[in-house]
C-alpha cells in the first residue's frame, strides 16, 4: 500500500486553545462578580451596565459559548484531523470559523451589559448576532464534514459521530428558537408566544446543555481517556448503544424545565418519562469511559490529564443521576426555582466540561509545540483547586437550595405561612452564598495558574504549525475491492450518518411540539386577557433588557404554599401576549406574576431606587437610573407594528396613536407619584417599569370596563380574517 | 383539554402504536447491529485512536505495544 505524506494543522488548534483559555478566565471572572453581587448587592456600584442582571447572561454566555465553545473547536480540530488522518479541508474555513466566533463572542460583551437580549436563556444574542452564529457554525460544520469525507480511514471512530450530532442538533436547535420578528437592529419579538414559546425555549435550552455541553465532550472522552491511557475503550459496542440512546432520547427531556406550569400536562409527562429513561445511556457512557482504566488506575496518579478526565467523567455521571431525580415532578417541586439547579449546573459546569476542557489543553498543548508540560506540580495543584472548589461550591448551594424550598413550603400548624416573608428564606442563604463565592474563587485560582503552566508550557516550545503525519491511502481503495458495492455504501456513511442523526433528534422535538402548536388555539383563552398598552409593553421591554428574570420568576405553581405566598397559580391563557414568554427559572427573589396591584406606584418607586428601603435585608440591586433615563419612545410605533404582524390584535392604525397613548398612561402615574413626593418625568424608564408592574397578573380578574387604559383592539371582521395567526 | 383536541386528529389511534414500534424496532435493530460486530472488526475499530498520530508522537507514548488484548 502507498503511504501518503501530509501535515495536520496544528495553527488552528493552538488558537483556539489560547482562546479557550483566555475567555475562560475572563467568564469566570464574571461569574466570580456576580456571586459577589448575591451578597453584597451594591458591589460595584451603579453602573446600570455592571448589574447583576445584565451581567448574569454575560457570564452564562461566556462559559457556554466562549469558554466551552472554544474547547468544543479545540477538541474537534486537533481529534478529528488524527482520526480522519487528514488535515482540516479548508484552512480558510478553519479561520473563518476562529475569527467569526471570536467576533460573535465580543459582540455579546458589547451587547448584553448594555441590556440588548432576547432573554432566552442561553439565547440571549440578538437576532443580527444570531444569524452571525448560525453562519459560523454552518462553516465549522462544512468544514468538518468535508474533512470527514475526505478521510483517510475507513471507519469514523464514535468520537466523530458525536461530533457530527453535535453539529446538526445545535444547527436545529439554534435556529428554531431563534426565530424572531425584528422591530430594529437591535431588538426583536419572538414568532412564538406564551406556551408555545417556552416549550421551544426549553427544548433548546435542555438540548443546548446536551448537544453543545455534553455531546461533544463525550466525543472527547472516547478519544483522549483512550490516548492518554493508551489503551482502547473499554466496550466499543458500549459506546454504539450510547450514541444512539442518547440522541434518540435526550431531545424529548426538555419539558422537564417546565414541571408544575401552564404547559399542557401530557407534555410535562413525556418529558419525565423520558428523563428518567436518559440515566441509561448517559451511565452507560460513563461507565465505558471510566471502566477504559480498569487495570491502568496507577497511571491516574502520575497523568494530571487523566485525573481531569476520570473526575470530570465522575460528575457527569452524578449530574446525568441528579438530571433524571430531578425531573421526578415531586423531587421538582423542591428543587425547582432554587440555587440548587444552578449547584447542579456548576458540578457539570466546573467538573465535567472544565475538568475535561483542561484535560484536552494539558494534553494537546505540549504535544503542538513538541515539548513537554512546563509544570506537572503546577498542574497537580490546578486539579486539586478545580476539584475541592468545585465542591465548595456545590454542596452549599444545595444545602441552600433546599433549605430554601422548605422554607418557603413551610406552614404553621394554623395553616398560615411559616415564612410569609420572602426576606426571611433570603436572608438565611447569605451564609452559602459567601461559602460558594470561596469554592468559586479557588476554581478561578486554579484556572489562572493552569493558565500560567499553559502559556509557558508553550514558551518553552516551538509550534509545530504544520505537523508531518503518513496514511496509508490506499486503505479505502483495497477494501472496495474485496467488497464490492460495501465500499460505495461505506463512502457515504458519513451521509447516512448524519440522516440517522438529523432524524432521531427531530422525532422528539416535533411529536412533542407540534401537538401544542395544534392546541394553541385551543390554549384555554381568558377573555379578560388583553395586549399590553404601549407603556406596558416598554416597561416589559426594560424588565427584558435588565435580566429581571434572572431572579424572578412569572410563573406560579398550583402548590397551596405558592397559592398562598402570592395569589392565584398562573394559567396558560394568560400569557398569549407574551414576546418572548417570562417564565424564568430562578427565584432569588420572589415571583412576580401577581405583583400587579400588590403595591402602591410609589411603593415601587422607592424599591427600586433603594430595594433595603421597603424591604431590609434584600440582596436586589438598586436601579436608581430608573428615575433618570428615559425610554425611547418614538421607537413605539414600530414595535406595535411589529405584534401586530406576528398577530397581536391592536387596532389597525393603532401604531399612530401608540405614543399619545402611552403619553396619556404615563403622565397619570408620573402625577401619582408626584403627589407622593416623587418627582419623575413621564417618558421615564421607572414610570413604564411601575405600570408593567402594576399590570402583571391583573388581567385574570379583571372585569369588562375595569381599564380606563385599555388599548383599542381590532374589530371582529378584521380578527376573523387574521384569527389563524393570533395565537401562534 | 389535550384529549380534546387530540381526539379530532384523524387516525389518532395509530400514533402511539406507531411510536412505540419505532421505538422498540430502532433499539432492536441496533442492538441486534451491534451484538453481531466481528470481534476483528470491534477490535480494529476501537484501537483507532492508539494509531500514532505522527514521528513527532513518539515522545509521548511511554509503550505503544501495551494495548488491551
Amino acid at each position: 500500500m502507498a503511504t501518503e505524506t501530509f501535515y495536520y494543522d496544528n495553527k488552528i488548534v493552538r488558537n483556539f486553545a489560547i482562546a479557550t483559555a483566555i475567555w475562560g478566565v475572563i467568564g469566570m471572572l464574571v461569574g466570580l462578580i456576580i456571586a459577589i453581587k448575591l451578597f453584597a448587592p451594591n458591589f460595584l456600584g451603579f453602573i446600570p451596565e455592571l448589574s447583576y442582571g445584565r451581567l448574569r447572561p454575560l457570564h452564562t454566555n461566556a462559559v457556554v459559548f466562549a469558554f466551552a465553545g472554544n474547547a468544543i473547536f479545540l477538541g474537534i480540530y486537533y481529534s478529528l484531523q488524527r482520526l480522519c488522518k487528514s488535515r482540516m479541508w479548508s484552512d480558510t474555513l478553519s479561520k473563518l470559523n476562529f475569527w467569526g466566533w471570536q467576533a460573535i463572542i465580543v459582540s455579546a460583551v458589547f451587547t448584553l451589559p448594555f441590556g440588548y437580549t432576547q432573554s432566552k436563556e442561553y439565547a440571549e444574542l440578538e437576532w443580527p448576532i444570531a444569524i452571525a452564529i448560525a453562519v459560523v457554525w454552518v462553516i465549522f460544520g462544512v468544514n468538518m464534514m468535508v474533512t470527514i469525507y475526505k478521510r483517510r480511514v475507513k471507519h469514523m471512530y464514535v468520537a466523530i459521530w458525536f461530533y457530527i450530532a453535535t453539529f446538526i442538533t445545535v444547527a436545529v436547535l439554534h435556529i428554531v428558537n431563534n426565530l424572531v420578528l425584528p422591530v430594529d437592529m437591535l431588538k426583536s419579538y419572538s414568532m412564538f408566544a406564551g406556551v408555545q414559546d417556552a416549550l421551544v425555549q426549553w427544548w433548546y435550552g435542555h438540548n443546548a446543555v446536551a448537544f453543545f455541553l455534553t455531546t461533544p465532550f463525550l466525543g472527547f472522552m472516547y478519544y483522549f481517556i483512550p490516548k492518554a491511557a493508551n489503551r482502547p475503550i473499554f466496550s466499543y459496542r458500549l459506546s454504539i448503544v450510547h450514541f444512539w440512546a442518547l440522541i434518540f432520547i435526550y431531545i424529548w427531556a426538555g419539558p422537564h424545565h417546565l414541571l408544575y406550569t401552564a404547559l399542557p400536562g401530557w407534555a410535562q409527562s413525556l418529558g419525565v418519562v423520558f428523563s428518567v429513561m436518559l440515566i441509561a445511556p448517559s451511565w452507560g457512557g460513563m461507565i465505558n469511559g471510566l471502566f477504559t482504566l480498569r487495570g491502568a488506575w496507577d497511571r491516574v496518579r502520575q497523568d494530571p490529564v487523566l485525573k481531569f478526565l476520570v473526575v470530570g467523567v465522575t460528575a457527569y455521571g452524578m449530574a446525568t443521576f441528579e438530571g433524571p431525580m430531578m425531573s421526578f415532578k415531586s423531587v421538582n417541586a423542591i428543587t425547582h426555582y432554587t440555587d440548587y439547579v444552578i449547584s447542579h449546573v456548576h458540578t457539570a459546569a466546573l467538573a465535567w466540561n472544565g475538568g475535561l476542557t483542561f484535560a484536552m489543553l494539558y494534553f494537546i498543548v505540549p504535544r503542538i509545540f513538541g515539548t513537554k508540560l512546563y509544570s506537572i506540580k503546577m498542574a497537580n495543584f490546578h486539579f486539586w483547586a478545580a476539584t475541592m472548589g468545585m465542591v465548595i461550591y456545590v454542596i452549599p448551594i444545595y444545602w441552600g437550595g433546599i433549605t430554601q424550598s422548605l422554607m418557603w413550603k413551610e406552614f404553621t400548624a394554623d395553616g398560615t405561612l411559616m415564612y410569609p416573608n420572602f426576606m426571611e428564606t433570603v436572608t438565611h442563604l447569605i451564609p452559602m452564598y459567601i461559602a460558594r463565592t470561596v469554592g468559586g474563587s479557588l476554581y478561578i485560582v486554579g484556572v489562572l495558574v493552569g493558565t500560567f503552566n499553559l502559556f509557558k508550557t508553550m514558551n518553552s516550545g516551538t509550534l509545530i504549525a504544520d505537523e508531518k503525519a503518513e496514511a496509508q491511502v490506499a486503505e479505502i481503495v483495497s477494501t472496495s475491492r474485496k467488497e464490492g458495492n460495501f465500499h460505495r455504501w461505506l463512502e457515504s456513511k458519513p451521509t447516512l450518518f448524519t440522516i440517522l442523526t438529523t432524524v432521531a433528534i427531530l422525532i422528539g422535538g416535533i411529536v412533542e411540539y407540534v401537538p401544542t402548536a395544534l392546541i394553541s388555539s385551543n390554549v384555554p383563552t381568558i377573555e379578560s386577557v388583553q395586549p399590553y398598552t404601549p407603556l406596558e409593553l416598554e416597561g416589559r421591554d426594560i424588565y427584558i433588557a435588565e435580566g429581571c428574570l434572572g431572579c424572578h420568576s412569572q410563573m406560579i405553581r398550583p402548590f397551596r404554599s405558592e397559592t398562598e405566598r402570592y395569589g392565584e397559580y398562573s394559567k396558560a391563557g394568560e400569557f398569549v401576549y407574551d414576546r418572548p414568554f417570562l417564565w424564568g427559572s430562578k427565584r432569588t427573589g420572589p415571583d412576580l406574576h401577581r405583583i400587579g396591584g400588590k403595591y402602591p406606584d410609589s411603593w415601587h418607586f422607592m424599591h427600586f431606587m433603594e430595594p433595603r428601603s421597603t424591604s431590609p435585608g434584600s440582596i436586589m440591586p438598586a436601579y436608581p437610573w430608573f428615575a433618570t433615563q428615559t425610554t425611547r419612545v418614538e421607537s413605539i410605533p414600530a414595535k406595535i407594528r411589529t405584534l401586530q404582524r406576528l398577530g397581536v390584535p391592536y387596532a389597525e392604525g393603532f401604531d399612530q396613536d401608540a405614543i399619545e397613548h402611552y403619553r396619556n398612561q404615563a403622565e397619570e402615574i408620573a402625577n401619582g407619584l408626584s403627589s407622593s413626593g416623587f418627582d419623575v418625568e413621564w417618558d421615564s424608564q421607572m414610570v413604564a417599569m411601575i405600570a408593567y408592574m402594576q399590570r402583571l397578573g391583573t388581567d385574570i380578574s379583571a372585569q369588562p370596563g375595569d381599564r380606563a387604559d385599555a388599548v383599542p383592539l381590532r374589530t371582529d371582521d378584521e380578527a376573523d380574517a387574521s384569527a389563524t395567526a393570533s395565537h401562534n | 383539554m389535550a384529549r380534546n383536541v387530540l381526539e379530532t386528529v384523524q387516525g389518532i389511534e395509530i400514533f402511539p402504536l406507531i411510536s412505540l414500534v419505532i421505538f422498540v424496532g430502532f433499539f432492536a435493530l441496533m442492538l441486534g447491529y451491534v451484538f453481531t460486530m466481528s470481534k476483528s472488526k470491534v477490535e480494529e475499530l476501537e484501537n483507532m485512536p492508539l494509531r500514532p498520530d505522527s514521528d513527532a508522537d513518539d515522545i509521548f507514548t511511554a509503550d505503544p505495544k501495551e494495548t488491551r488484548n
